[in-house]
């Protein structure tokens, strides 16, 4: 039941330096851990996320096994036109998520 | 009427001199009864104050505690819902005292390990053999950025019971029906784990029957909490759509609040309350800090069969204070690890080996007039921290008859624990 949670700033004067926050639901699991029976729990984890701006990519970050379930990455960035950030979240079983938020620049 | 007498330092210094003098004037008498200080009042303090003199009435107690009235917690989620008087949650030390406990009625503000002196604002100093802290817990009031204790005026915690558990109750009073409750709650360690979740319930009761327009917003920094299904049944239930709580990971963690505008900010939304209740994250109590017992967490390493504290000698911590592993932060832990400390401190005083404790634990919610449920709990050191060796929760599926019965227990249980704590 992945969903995505974006907070991008709705306004920003152009050359402010604004944070984005984004947090994916996931389980984050790591691949190591053994069932009662022995059986290995199969790695399921977001490998990749990046963020777009304007279409142009601003951040990516590579995720391993010891990132935590439900990751959290915030960052900053220079709003220097109005328009839209994309992203994308990718990884183990073909998960693959979207989401956007528009951004007003004055 | 009588008016309590509570005996001044003055008293006590002056009580000490009079046995050093006795044992002075008979030199059969080897040395003095050993002293052991107790600072904080509170559930673990009065417990242990108390079971150390039942144990040993030779011991001279003195329990140091500024406030003369006692207000508990438990129970006060339901003073905030107006089902209960905050009289019915204050006790005084009367009967502590009545104990032959010197109860000494000030704030401690300092203490010195080496020479084993508790000093006082006026310079004066009591000495000691053993000590014990139950200094419970302080709000940080530098954790969420807005909320410090002038906020808390206008966004009340209620996390110590008392003025500011009046002043929630009143906002709530003086709200319009329909207007917006948010609780913050923060991430682990907290005194009280369901409480929150308790007040939660019990403020839902008093707005479905006196606003039911009005709505409860719980915005938590953790995902899960304790008895979480019982609470979620029971607001199913009980309060549909009326509770709606987010959790972390669906961005329920608050990072400021405005108090000039009732406003709740978290990491993905902002909201606005006509009552807002902040409970902030909380450390050990000053006292803790001051005296070098609590590390860099801000609450107290102990040893978990003795309660001695890991980092400075002859002093022990119990209570909300302490790091006591599986134990939940509680009156009901608090009082049994008092008791586990007195007897601790007994044998240590008589060069015996110290018994490793077995504490009873016992956590009840009531979530609306005749429905409560519970988790009762044994707990035991392990690999140097306390475990859970058993605990029963209240079924999730179960009649109002067991509801009901359970409420009934809990103040059973409230009568009991303040009994023994405060007489």
């Amino acid at each position: 039941m992945p969903s995505a949670l974006i907070n991008v700033p709705a306004k920003a004067r152009r050359g402010d330096v604004i944070e984005i926050k984004t947090l994916m639901s996931h389980i984050m699991e790591t691949g190591y851990r053994h069932t009662a029976s022995g059986a290995v729990v199969p790695r399921d984890i977001i490998t990749n996320f990046t963020c777009r701006y304007n279409g142009t990519e601003i951040f990516r970050a590579d995720f391993y096994p010891a990132i935590s379930a439900n990751p959290f990455i915030t960052f900053f960035t220079t709003a220097t036109e109005s328009g839209k950030f994309e992203f994308e979240w990718t990884g183990d079983k073909g998960f693959s998520e979207t989401a956007s938020a528009a951004i007003t620049v004055e | 009427m009588t008016v309590p007498r509570h005996r001044t330092r003055r008293d006590v210094v002056r009580g000490a001199a009079a046995v050093a003098a006795a044992a002075l004037a008979c030199p059969s008498v080897a040395q003095a009864a050993p002293r052991v200080a107790v600072i904080g009042g509170g559930f673990g303090g009065a417990a242990c104050a108390r079971a150390l003199r039942r144990l040993d009435p030779r011991l001279q107690v003195m329990l140091i505690e500024p406030n003369t009235t006692f207000t508990a917690c438990p129970l006060s989620n339901e003073v905030i819902a107006g089902l209960r008087e905050l009289r019915a949650q204050q006790f005084t030390y009367d009967k502590v005292a009545a104990d032959g406990i010197v109860v000494v009625a000030q704030a401690a503000k300092s203490i010195d390990a080496q020479a084993r002196a508790i000093g006082f604002a006026d310079g004066e100093k009591l000495s000691y053999d053993r000590l014990v802290l139950a200094p419970g817990i302080e709000l940080r009031f530098d954790a969420v950025p807005g909320y410090d204790e002038a906020a808390s005026v206008q966004m009340p915690h209620a996390w110590k019971a008392g003025e500011q558990t009046v002043l929630l109750r009143r906002q709530l009073e003086a709200m319009d029906n329909g207007g917006l409750v948010v609780i913050a709650v923060p991430a682990a360690p907290l005194r009280c784990p369901p409480a929150p979740y308790e007040r939660a319930s019990l403020i839902a009761h008093y707005l479905k029957t006196r606003k039911p327009r009005s709505k409860v917003l719980v915005l938590d920094a953790k995902d899960n909490y304790s008895q979480q299904k019982l609470f979620e049944k029971a607001w199913e239930e009980l309060y549909p759509g009326m509770i709606e709580r987010i959790g972390l990971s669906q961005g329920g963690r608050v990072t400021s609040v405005d108090a000039a505008t009732n406003a709740i900010v978290t990491d993905f939304g902002n909201y606005t309350a006509a009552v807002a209740n902040v409970i902030p994250p909380q450390k050990a109590g000053h006292i803790a800090e001051i005296s070098g017992t609590a590390d860099h967490t801000g609450w107290c390493p102990i040893d978990p069969v003795t309660f001695a504290s890991k980092l400075v000698p002859n002093i022990h911590v119990i209570g909300d204070a302490c790091i006591a592993g599986g134990i939940p932060k509680s009156a009901s832990a608090a009082s049994a690890q008092g008791k586990a400390c007195a007897a601790a401190i007994i044998n240590a005083l008589a060069g015996k080996p110290p018994e490793t404790p077995r504490l009873d634990g016992a956590c009840y919610n009531t979530v609306a007039p005749g429905y409560a449920f519970s988790l009762k709990g044994i707990y035991q050191p392990k690999a140097d921290q306390y475990a859970e060796s058993e605990v029963t929760t209240s079924p999730v599926a179960a009649s109002r008859d067991v509801r009901q019965r359970e409420a009934e227990q809990a103040l059973d249980w409230f009568k009991t624990i303040t009994v023994d704590a405060f007489g």
